[in-house]
């Protein structure tokens, strides 16, 4: 259905090719899955398919591919519309209309179906993706899971043969991502489409996929395989993947359900063993009612809290975004913020930050009220790295940017740039900020928030878009600022991180909060939040193969 | 079975798909039940659907009505009447929509420009003559050269009501305006427009998505300037987040353009050369007698031959979009039908407009009430009986759907 013929791809003004040597076919009704680390060329694969690299986006193509027969030298992705459907990574940015219902007519308009085809299709989709009840909603009203199913669907009804998906589920709560993945299931099993996609959350869908095709790094080929087979060598993989390779099975086990029936050795061998989790710098700190104001701030002699919320509730265009919050964070602890998109995490790490005033309730932030407090005062208190560490940039150059983070927090000159240094030893000077990669960036925003050492830094979805090595870097970090101290409260859909880093977990519904205790209680006893290695070894309380692995070198 | 259905559609243009079979639905059992129907035209069950929204051309029609009816007169009561008339059809008929907020900033508008206007009566002083005066502001002794102009002076009643009488009938019209941008979703009354049209709609429906981005883009940029320790409020703030904001207009512009692309914007019909140079021909030759046609209507020697060569000019454009149309594939998904009831909408605001025109030349002195003398205006009674009737459109049109409680935002 797709063929590859020695293809490679080189950019205008870049000296190498940005993906070569890329040679493989996919078969019809096969869901092949594309990974690799950050940066090796996966989204330029998957350009190639729907035509857009490179009429769009300009540069070379030598080699072929052809889509069901059609070449894409000749044809044009318009001229491609009907046979392959593209979804990219922001839903926002794809859509051209603004309710469901015109979304998903959309392309079947500029194929020139007739009205009865659209209307019968339109109807069929809005049954298979489950958005009969939010046929006249507004795009922009919806929430990031629906609206990434609306995007699925406005490229299903003109009826491609191809689907190619650009990391369809990696801004999505996990619930959200197994919604939109049992969509492709079904359109993989059902309907015989085939799909191509690439993801960096591999722990929720390598398990789906027939093929697997790594592109081990920049400029190398790329191997195809059995998904075991090149999990068994590819440098980004899954935790259960992870395990398995640690406990020496083979072949892998990809889905935890394989995992759990081999597991029964290991289960053994860790019995005797306590998972070693080291506890926030003063001891884990149940959240206590405080009932003494914070008046003292200068009374040293109680462990203050960093943040407190008080039965917080805020509105927000007549939404009743947070309601009755409240929330304790000590110094050196980790918290992690979950629940569905559109829970309230971002508000309430808003409020602490004071970008959101409470409609009610009290924070106080380092002793101070964030929302009255001047920016300048605030920044030493509390730092927020956004969902979208660009934000935080508007310099020309990596330095500029440090130097200004240094102005901001009033900070000696040069302290941003080692704090950088520190965090990320390989990014030079001269660079521009938008030309650094997803965890360069993130990197290069945190060491700009903590120039000014605030004791609290929160974190807005830290992981989004982010490769496993990527990952493994910001947890140590994020280790080593928790043991100097700082405390952080993350907000993240990423459950694997919360259960590596964080002490408590802190889960939202609908603006409440519906639980608060240590990270193992409330990820374990939650299907979507647990971890894979903590459904692997249940009923053991392990959370990460880190802790595995030190408990079976003791 | 699966390719049956589609192929024995006959009037299919489309060159896609039609492999699919019958379609179960994860959520609702009923759906892909009624997809397995023999006769294959069968389409989902749903939950009984309101009434189709009303055509917005029909809402615009009628608030733009209601607006000629507004320039007719200055009677004050008249024109509230007029306003509370609009203001109550677009509280019960207003769809629960972003685009339908804008209400509240048309109305703000209307209030700053009856204030401006009051203020320029105060200030410039006015050429109405009364003997009640307010206050007398003193007076700016102005140059030769500036004649004819006051600054200051006296201010008299009559003046301030003749401004205030003046500033509610642009307000009125205003405010008209608001109705029909809250009652209908203006993206779908471009979607009304002729296929060789349909471009230049996309370009400005996809301008009016773009402006809430922007709007968005700044205040979180702002957000963020908070979030490095600067002052996030004031001029120099904004304008400090410009470049930002503009990269990131350009990227997500680039970014849709890339949708769009491969999603068919802009795939045509092959189309004989003969076809093309005809529509080119018409579509020139039109313009050009239009142009002709205006000439000749407004000189005046022109007058014999300048209202044939207008009909001539305008027959041959229209023909030239039509047959342009040919290029577009396009078909459209459920355009909005005119109905009995558009007509109905249409009909009241016109009826409004015609009755006010024919009060407004029956009885001018109840419509334009004097300020000299002052005197206190009365209602005319059968100009505000037909003023009511832009009311039918509320008990008229279907009510919008209840909002859903909780809006969602994205991650």
């Amino acid at each position: 259905m797709i063929r590859f013929e020695n293809v490679s791809v080189t950019y205008d003004g870049s000296p190498e090719p940005a993906v070569q040597g890329v040679d493989f076919e996919v078969p019809e009704g096969e869901l092949v899955l594309l990974v690799g680390p950050s940066g090796v060329g996966k989204s330029t694969v998957l350009g190639a398919v729907s035509g857009l690299v490179p009429h769009f986006t300009g540069g070379t193509l030598h080699g072929r591919v052809t889509v069901a027969g059609r070449d894409t030298r000749t044809h044009k992705p318009r001229e491609l519309a009907d046979v392959v459907g593209t979804v990219g990574q922001d839903p926002l940015s794809h859509f051209v209309t603004d309710t469901v219902e015109d979304e998903l007519a959309y392309g079947m308009e500029s194929l020139g179906l007739a009205p009865d085809v659209m209307r019968r299709r339109v109807e069929e989709t809005l049954d298979l993706l489950g958005l009969a009840g939010l046929r006249d909603r507004p795009l922009a009203t919806l929430s990031g899971g629906q609206q990434q199913r609306v995007a699925i669907g406005s490229v299903l009804t003109p009826h491609p043969r191809v689907l190619v998906l650009d990391e369809p589920t990696s801004a999505l709560d996990p619930a959200a991502a197994e919604e939109v993945l049992a969509v492709l299931q079904r359109l993989v099993h059902d309907l015989g489409t085939t799909v191509l996609m690439a993801e960096h959350r591999l722990e929720r869908v390598v398990q789906y996929a027939d093929r697997v095709a790594l592109l081990p790094g920049p400029g190398e080929r790329p191997r195809l395989g059995t998904p075991p087979e090149v999990m068994a060598v590819s440098p980004v993989h899954p935790p259960v993947v992870a395990l398995g390779r640690l406990a020496g099975w083979s072949p892998l086990p990809l889905t935890v359900r394989d995992a759990r029936r081999r597991a029964g050795g290991l289960r053994d061998r860790l019995a005797g063993h306590e998972p070693h989790r080291a506890g926030p710098a003063p001891a884990s700190a149940p959240p206590v009612k405080r009932r003494f104001p914070r008046a003292r701030a200068g009374d040293t002699t109680a462990p203050a809290p960093v943040a407190e919320v008080r039965s917080l509730s805020v509105r927000r265009d007549r939404v009743q975004a947070l309601r009755g919050v409240d929330l304790t964070v000590t110094a050196g602890e980790t918290i992690a913020l979950m629940g569905r998109n559109g829970a309230g995490k971002s508000t309430l790490l808003g409020a602490l930050v004071g970008l959101v005033a409470p409609s009610a309730g009290s924070v106080r932030t380092g002793g101070a009220v964030p929302h009255r407090t001047r920016p300048r005062d605030l920044v030493r208190r509390v730092g927020l790295v956004p969902q979208e560490p660009r934000d935080l940039l508007y310099a020309d150059t990596v330095a500029a940017e440090c130097a200004a983070a240094d102005r901001d927090a009033e900070a000696a000159p040069g302290t941003c740039r080692a704090l950088l240094t520190k965090l990320l030893p390989s990014v030079a000077d001269d660079v521009h900020p938008r030309d650094l990669s997803e965890g360069q960036r993130l990197t290069l925003a945190l060491a700009v928030v903590l120039t000014a050492r605030p004791p609290l830094l929160l974190l807005d979805e830290p992981t989004r878009g982010l490769d496993y090595a990527a990952k493994a870097r910001l947890v140590t970090i994020l280790r080593e600022l928790a043991a100097e101290g700082h405390a952080i409260v993350m907000a993240t859909h990423d459950v694997e991180l919360a259960a590596e880093l964080a002490h408590r977990v802190v889960l939202l519904a609908e603006g409440e909060v519906i639980a608060d205790g240590p990270s193992a209680e409330v990820v374990v006893a939650s299907p979507s939040f647990a971890p894979q290695v903590a459904k692997i070894l249940a009923p053991q309380a392990w959370l990460t193969v880190s802790e595995v692995r030190e408990a079976l070198d003791r | 079975m699966p390719e049956g259905r589609d192929r024995a559609r006959p009037r299919r243009r489309g060159g896609a798909g039609g492999r699919w079979g019958s379609w179960g639905s994860p959520r609702s059992g009923n759906g892909g039940g009624a997809l397995r129907a023999p006769d294959g035209t069968a389409v989902p069950v749903h939950a009984p659907r309101p009434p189709a929204a009303l055509h917005p051309g029909a809402w615009w029609l009628w608030a733009l009505a209601l607006g000629t009816a507004a320039t007719r007169t200055t009677n004050p009561l008249l024109l509230t009447l007029l306003i509370a008339t609009s203001a109550y059809v677009v509280a019960v008929r207003r769809p629960h929509t972003p685009w339908s907020r804008s209400y509240g900033a048309f109305v703000k508008l209307a209030a700053a420009v009856i204030l401006i206007r009051l203020a320029f009566a105060v200030v410039l002083g006015s050429p109405i003559p009364g003997a009640h005066t307010v206050l007398t502001l003193p007076e700016v002794p102005l140059p030769d050269w500036a004649q004819g102009i006051r600054l200051g002076g006296r201010v008299t009643a009559e003046a301030l009501t003749f401004a205030l009488y003046d500033a509610l009938r642009l307000a009125a019209l205003l405010i008209c305006v608001g109705a029909a941008n809250a009652l209908a979703n203006p993206s779908r009354l471009l979607k009304s427009l002729p296929g060789a049209l349909y471009e230049m709609g996309v370009a400005v429906v996809v301008a009016l998505t773009f402006a809430p981005h922007l709007i968005a883009d700044v205040r979180r940029l702002r957000a963020a300037r908070r979030l490095r320790g600067r002052p996030d409020k004031g001029v120099r703030g904004l304008l400090q987040v410009g470049l930002p904001v503009l990269e990131g207009a350009l990227e997500r512009s680039v970014a849709l353009a890339a949708a769009m692309d491969a999603r068919g914007y802009g795939r045509t019909a092959a189309v004989p050369p003969a076809v093309r140079r005809t529509t080119a021909a018409l579509t020139l030759g039109g313009l050009l007698g239009v142009c002709a046609g205006t000439y000749g209507l407004l000189t005046a020697e022109g007058g014999s031959y300048g209202v044939p060569v207008l009909l001539a000019g305008v027959a041959a454009a229209l023909a030239g979009l039509w047959l342009g149309g040919r290029r577009t594939l396009r078909t459209r998904y459920r355009p909005d039908a005119w109905d009995a009831r558009a007509w109905l909408v249409t009909a009241s605001g016109a009826a409004v407009a015609a009755l006010l025109t024919l009060a407004a030349s029956r009885d001018p002195a109840a419509l334009n009430p004097g300020v000299v003398p002052l005197v206190a205006p009365t209602l005319p009674l059968w100009p505000a009986a037909a003023v009511l009737i832009g009311l039918l459109p509320a008990f008229l049109t279907p009510a919008p759907e209840t909002p859903h409680t909780r809006k969602e935002p994205t991650t």
